[in-house]
């Protein structure tokens, strides 16, 4: 059968089970974009490049499947390189596909050309170039394989004009066959009897669970294993959700800004059992210092993350729900002790907790949106204060349902992601959770929210200053708060403008009235909260320090 | 600590960039680098020198295991193994020394590749250690230029590495 490039992409897509696709057209990607308009593919027109690659994010985040971003050659394909460093960072499937000039005018510095594999090498899985339309179908497949298997990451895949515009005898390529490519799945025996001991003879264990039980879809496994062995769980950042907030073994957020008992749990513990996480310096602080007292167990299913940052006594190398299986045949359930009472004291003594002082207080905000949403919303965020309170404040109870830029710390990503979130999510609540500064780096994804008439949420934590960046000026700099205040746009007319509804909300009183307002509104909604200028993000470890000198 | 990987590698335009855009980000140091196909057109061997801790030797194994078009890597300066380096060295001969270059090129096994007016280039392989001496030994009479390969290496005996591992016949 005859194909064209461009059909054998969509007809690629469709047998990977591609939904919705998240893209910008241009000159290099327009036989591709002519064969998505008569294909039965949902394509989502952000606003900007980067949009479309946050917005495949939070989708890839909120189902689990990959998402697709599209973009055309030169800047556009640019303009997507934030967006997949942030989903490498985060280990996120995600498959990019850029146009690019015809074969015969690559590396002539031809008008929007870029090298955008070289670009990417160090910021994707892998990535492709493909110069022979015989090799489309292959590439594309394994591009959707190597992105979704062993820890997930994003894959580029760039087709010269020439590619998706020629026509050949189409012929299948057939099943995946990558050499070079393993996936780790079973840890070793003797690995794994030797954690058992480990955690048998363990008086004060401590789970440190991450991004990778969402991945791996651990979560049941997690807390069943953490009951057995009434082990207290902190989560990382990306780990939210992973284990309920709400269950009596949180210990909530671990590191920088974690909570003082997850942070003194683990200086005190005798094992930390730590699972699908990278030992990231925003966890550890002074990495000497870290669990010092502890054995460490690392599962992984990257063999690369075992002693990559921290020395650990056993590495289980595999899917973190199929190990956390192995371990919980072979473990008994244990009775409290001394350390689960120490825990208890820690959690009553050390609470997070803020000063209400009848000014408007972004945490009380958080908290009334946890309210508001019966604790069952999809959260995204920007980066910054605003997202600390977030993972403070809003209690997380499901995995991703807690979306928000990890690794890279990419501000801008909220609301493309909360757009992702709520095309692969229609019927759920979808909440942006921003900061004034974040919320202006894509903002131009309202006009996409009001497009497609998707009913997101957007929360602007508003203090007129970068606030992380003021905080650490404050502490730091001698409060020489240098060029963090900004002056902002009329963020109620902006969302006018655009075709959204604004609303402002300047006093404690008016945040709840407010929320359920927005919540009863079928359409995309920008409140902005004019917070208490100078909160803080508290506790809080300088950075350098050990996890136990915490400041607030 | 230098150790010498045996890296193969799918004959893809790129992958060398790849490697070694994982060398420079990472940190890591490369002592020499050498590449060439194997029997097998569809796939390349990459002899690595690295210099490095065990610490950072088992990262550079695991990231570079990582790499998709990575197929196989072994440390194989933990066993038995043979290493060559190949040196061309283009020395200043004025006819009266000439007869001093060519009993050095004896001593050493080298080749006299090519004889100029006032030059001559010699060719010695060898290990490390052996082209460091020849080098030396040559530098008194004035090295013009010299041109070194990065080390090739195999492991003695009958065992080898190929796709499918280290292994031994029979």
């Amino acid at each position: 059968m005859k194909k064209s490039g461009a059909q054998i992409f969509v007809d690629c897509l469709k047998e990977q089970g591609v939904d919705t696709i998240f893209g910008y057209p241009g000159g290099a990607v327009l036989p591709i974009y002519d064969a998505l308009y008569e294909s039965d593919i949902r394509h989502i027109l952000t606003r900007h490049e980067q949009g479309a690659a946050h917005a495949a994010d939070g989708y890839a985040r909120a189902t689990g499947r990959p998402g697709v971003c599209l973009a055309t050659s030169g800047p556009g394909a640019t303009n997507l390189v934030t967006g997949i460093a942030n989903a490498y960072m985060d280990s996120v499937p995600l498959v990019a596909f850029t146009g690019q000039v015809v074969t015969s005018q690559l590396g002539r510095d031809s008008f929007q050309e870029a090298d955008i594999t070289g670009i990417t090498m160090p910021i994707t899985k892998h990535n492709y170039i493909v110069k022979d339309v015989r090799d489309l179908a292959r590439v594309i497949r394994e591009a959707f394989y190597i992105a979704t298997t062993g820890r997930p990451g994003p894959v580029l895949v760039d087709i010269p004009r020439d590619v998706s515009g020629a026509q050949i005898e189409y012929q299948d390529p057939g099943p995946v066959n990558l050499p070079g490519y393993r996936v780790a799945t079973e840890p070793r025996p003797e690995d794994l009897a030797r954690a058992v001991e480990l955690i048998a003879r363990a008086e004060r264990p401590v789970i440190y669970a991450g991004g990778g039980v969402v991945n791996s879809g651990a979560h049941l496994e997690l807390r069943r294993f953490a009951e057995m062995l009434l082990a207290p769980v902190a989560t990382t950042l990306m780990g939210l959700g992973a284990f309920p907030g709400d269950h009596p073994l949180s210990l909530g957020m671990l590191g920088m800004h974690g909570s003082k008992y997850a942070n003194y749990a683990v200086c005190e513990c005798d094992l930390l059992i730590a699972v699908g996480v990278r030992f990231d310096d925003r966890v550890t602080g002074k990495l000497e210092s870290f669990a010092r007292q502890a054995r460490i167990i690392h599962i992984d299913i990257d063999p690369a993350e075992i002693g990559k940052n921290v020395r650990v006594d056993v590495a289980l190398v595999g899917d973190a729900r199929r190990v956390l299986s192995l371990l919980i045949e072979r473990l008994e359930a244990r009775l409290p002790g001394a350390w689960q009472e120490k825990i208890a004291t820690w959690k009553k003594e050390y609470p997070l907790t803020y000063e209400e002082n009848g000014r408007l207080k972004p945490q009380k905000v958080i908290r009334e949106i946890y309210y508001a949403t019966q604790g069952q919303a999809r959260i995204t965020t920007d980066v910054g204060q605003h997202q600390m309170w977030t993972a403070h404040y809003y209690t997380f109870t499901r995995p991703r349902t807690f979306i928000s830029s990890g690794g890279l710390g990419t501000m801008g990503f909220g609301l493309p992601a909360a757009i992702g979130v709520q095309v692969a999510c229609p019927d759920e609540t979808v909440f942006d959770i921003a900061g004034d500064g974040s919320i202006q780096m894509n903002i131009q994804e309202l006009a996409t929210a009001v497009h497609y008439n998707l009913p997101i949420k957007v929360a602007i934590m508003n203090n007129g200053y970068l606030g992380m960046v003021r905080q650490w000026q404050e502490f730091f700099y001698n409060r020489r708060y240098a060029y963090s205040e900004l002056v902002n746009p009329d963020f109620v007319k902006l969302a006018e403008a655009y075709g959204a509804v604004g609303m402002r909300v300047e006093k404690p009183a008016e945040i709840a009235p407010a929320l359920q307002e927005a919540l009863a509104t079928p359409k995309p909604v920008v409140i902005d909260f004019i917070i208490e200028r100078e909160e803080n993000v508290m506790p809080f470890v300088p950075p350098g320090q050990p996890l136990n000198c915490m400041l607030g | 600590m230098r150790h010498t990987l045996s890296v193969l590698v799918e004959n893809n335009p790129g992958v060398l960039a790849r490697v070694a855009g994982l060398f420079s980000r990472r940190g890591y140091n490369i002592d020499s680098l050498a590449v060439g196909r194997t029997d097998n057109p569809a796939i390349s061997r990459m002899t690595i020198v690295v210099e490095g801790d065990e610490r950072v030797l088992e990262q550079v194994i695991k990231q570079l295991r990582k790499l998709i078009e990575v197929i196989k890597v072994s440390d194989i300066s933990r066993e038995e193994h043979v290493d060559r380096e190949l040196v061309l060295i283009k020395v200043s001969a004025e006819p009266e020394k000439r007869g001093e270059i060519m009993q050095i090129a004896d001593i050493f096994r080298a080749r006299i590749v090519d004889l100029g007016r006032r030059t001559m280039i010699l060719e010695c392989t060898g290990n490390e250690g052996k082209i460091r001496a020849f080098e030396e030994s040559l530098r008194p009479y004035g090295i013009k230029e010299l041109v070194r390969t990065g080390k090739i290496a195999m492991l003695r005996g009958s065992r080898y590495t190929n796709i499918n591992g280290t292994r031994e016949d029979e």
